[in-house]
């Protein structure tokens, strides 16, 4: 399967609420199968971005497209993209099973089919034997997760998130992340989601974008978060001189299928940790304990930290 | 010492106007069911033996029975029809922001605070001028004007209880807004429809002045009792009339206060 670089594609979405400009002439291409992040500050226009992906919102110019297909004013129930809301929406006049299977109605399956899509998806969300409980029989934890096999459970396109985790108290966030992104690279379906916890988009997501802010101007001196695996270490500089720092080499740890090198930054404090999969070749022939390296990056793996 | 002594006069104060106040709201109304088993033409003291022939002459009068039908003919039809509007108009009011949305509410009561005489007088000059016949019909519209507000304020407070997510899920999980309504909106609002039904019901059921103005040659039953008293040898079927209105009453008004009261639970999705 071709991996299309603009699976989800905005161009110059503006949403306002009156005065109020919620979403202003954004434009982001999304590759297929990606953990994406929108990152910002409280009432930046995350939710509303989502909201326009989803079809419940109509922004009022540019075009939303999925697949190719322009989607900007098809209405949500027709999309092939699902939501899992902030408050997870879980209907509470419906049990488990009903929930999960609430939205297979109209896809035209025999009882026997639905049942087992239903299994499939309580199996993927580690809830079996939960099916018959109440919806207001369930702990934060697993609303969420209900909320994720109601929306997984139809195959949508793209998968939507609206701060998934911040219902849920810090250990279980901690493990969420964790089973969120292990649960993405298993399904494979491209997830948006929204946080503006950092630290969250930078530990699950493979790219994160922040609406509403500009690229930063020539000269200013900025933070740059960077994952571990986004980092290529090399002895060169980059072709364009962007996007790259020299640092000293002070450590490196050979872990089975995985390399893990710390380097030295003038101006940081830490040693910066790089990871990098066995199999990529890493021309790393010659380096010791105090060579000089080059640190370079793909601008779409790093993201901007301000403040 | 003192001051808890003090305190707990003020508490017997307190319990003594409680207990005269509930006598003052009651006890005439029971005065209702006690003489309609008084064998009696005279509503005095002291009481004469047991009967139940009131009850019987009741049921045996074909006039009465037929202002009974009116009344449960209008009041069923104004129920379904305000209640119907109710939920349209609280829909409106609770999941959309419009412009005139404050006003409107205001509006709204406005049907409740007109004195039911000015009300009566006024539709009855716009049915004259518009060529109406006066008819049932004209008593169950102007019913329906009093009892939507009611209705549209029970179902507003029972969506404003429910998360508007829920509606936006089952759009996102392929339903259009008529099954969304049916699969969701519809099951959670149910109890506050019921309780509309029945208090709509029950307004348009005892409403006097409004059928005063506007009924033709049919009456409702409260336009058939008030023709009664003018007849004292018919108060006794009246007692009896008004004992049986009052049971129903109590029953339907607390089955449905009980009603709106179920599962306000769908509130705790909007919590963890
Ligand atoms: N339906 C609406 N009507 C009017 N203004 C709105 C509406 N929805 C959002 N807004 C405004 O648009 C802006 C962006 O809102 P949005 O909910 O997208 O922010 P957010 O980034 O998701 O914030 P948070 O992190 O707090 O959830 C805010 O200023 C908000 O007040
Ligand atoms: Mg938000």
């Amino acid at each position: 399967m071709e991996n299309r670089s603009d699976f989800v594609s905005l161009r110059d979405v503006s949403k306002h609420f009156g005065s109020v400009r919620a979403v202003d002439g954004v434009s982001l291409d999304i590759a297929q199968g990606e953990f994406f992040a929108l990152l910002g500050p409280s009432g930046c226009g995350k939710t509303t971005l989502l909201r326009i992906l989803g079809g419940f919102e109509a922004p009022n110019s540019g075009s939303v497209h999925i697949d190719g297909a322009d989607l900007t004013i098809e209405p949500a129930n027709l999309r092939p993209v699902n939501m899992v809301f902030q408050n997870y929406a879980i209907f509470p006049h419906l049990d488990v099973r009903q929930n999960i299977g609430y939205g297979l109605r109209h896809e035209g399956l025999s009882k026997a089919q639905m049942g087992q899509r239903i299994d499939e998806a309580l199996a993927t969300i580690k809830l079996e034997g939960l099916g018959d409980r109440g919806s207001n029989e369930l702990s934060g934890g697993q609303r969420q997760r209900v909320a994720l096999a109601r929306a997984l459970v139809k195959h949508p396109k793209v998968l939507l998130l609206d701060e998934p985790l911040s219902a849920l108290d810090k250990s279980l966030r901690e493990q969420m992340r964790v089973e969120l992104r292990a649960l993405q690279q298993k399904v494979g379906i491209t997830f948006i989601f929204v946080t503006h916890d950092q630290e969250e988009a930078l530990s699950m997501a493979d790219r994160i974008a922040a609406p509403g802010e500009g690229a930063p101007s020539h000269g200013e001196a900025v933070t740059v978060g960077i994952r571990p695996e986004k980092l290529t270490l090399g002895d060169r500089p980059p072709p364009d001189g962007a996007n790259g720092v020299k640092g000293i080499l002070t450590a490196a740890a050979y872990l089975g299928e995985r390399n893990h090198f710390f380097v030295t930054v003038d101006g940081v404090a830490d040693p910066i940790s790089v990871a990098s999969q066995n199999s990529t070749p890493v021309d790393h022939k010659g380096w010791r304990e105090g060579s000089e390296v080059w640190l370079t990056w793909e601008p779409a793996g790093a993201r901007l930290l301000r403040g | 010492m003192k001051t808890g002594a003090k305190s707990r006069i003020g508490l017997r104060g307190l319990t003594l106007y409680g207990i005269l106040y509930l006598v003052f709201l009651y006890v005439p109304v029971l005065f209702l069911p006690l003489f309609s088993f008084n064998d009696s033409l005279h509503i005095a003291f002291p009481l004469k033996t047991f009967t139940v022939k009131w009850y019987e002459q009741m049921f045996a009068n074909q006039e009465l029975l037929r202002a009974f039908f009116n009344s449960v003919k209008v009041a069923a039809s104004v129920s379904v029809v305000s209640t119907v509007l109710g939920i349209l108009a609280a829909r409106a009011f609770t999941r959309y922001r419009f412009p005139g949305r404050r006003p409107a509410l205001g509006l709204l009561v406005l049907p409740l605070v007109v004195p039911g005489i000015i009300l009566g007088i006024a539709l009855l000059i716009m049915s004259k001028w518009a060529g109406f016949q006066l008819s049932l019909i004209t008593i169950a519209a102007a019913h329906v004007l009093i009892a939507t507000p009611f209705a549209t304020f029970v179902m507003i407070s029972r969506l404003e209880g429910f998360d508007p997510n829920l509606e936006e899920a089952s759009r996102d999980l392929g339903e259009s807004g008529w099954t969304t309504f049916w699969r969701v909106t519809f099951p959670l609002a149910l109890p506050g429809i019921v309780a509309s039904l029945l208090l709509t019901f029950i307004e348009s059921f005892d409403e006097f002045i409004l059928a005063f103005f506007l009924s033709g040659d049919e009456a409702t039953l409260p336009l058939y009792i008030w023709s009664q008293l003018r007849f004292p040898r018919n108060l006794p079927v009246v007692l009896a009339l008004g004992a049986c209105i009052l049971l129903a009453s109590i029953i339907i008004v607390a089955f449905a206060e009980w009603m709106r009261r179920q599962g306000v639970s769908p509130a705790r999705n909007t919590k963890k």
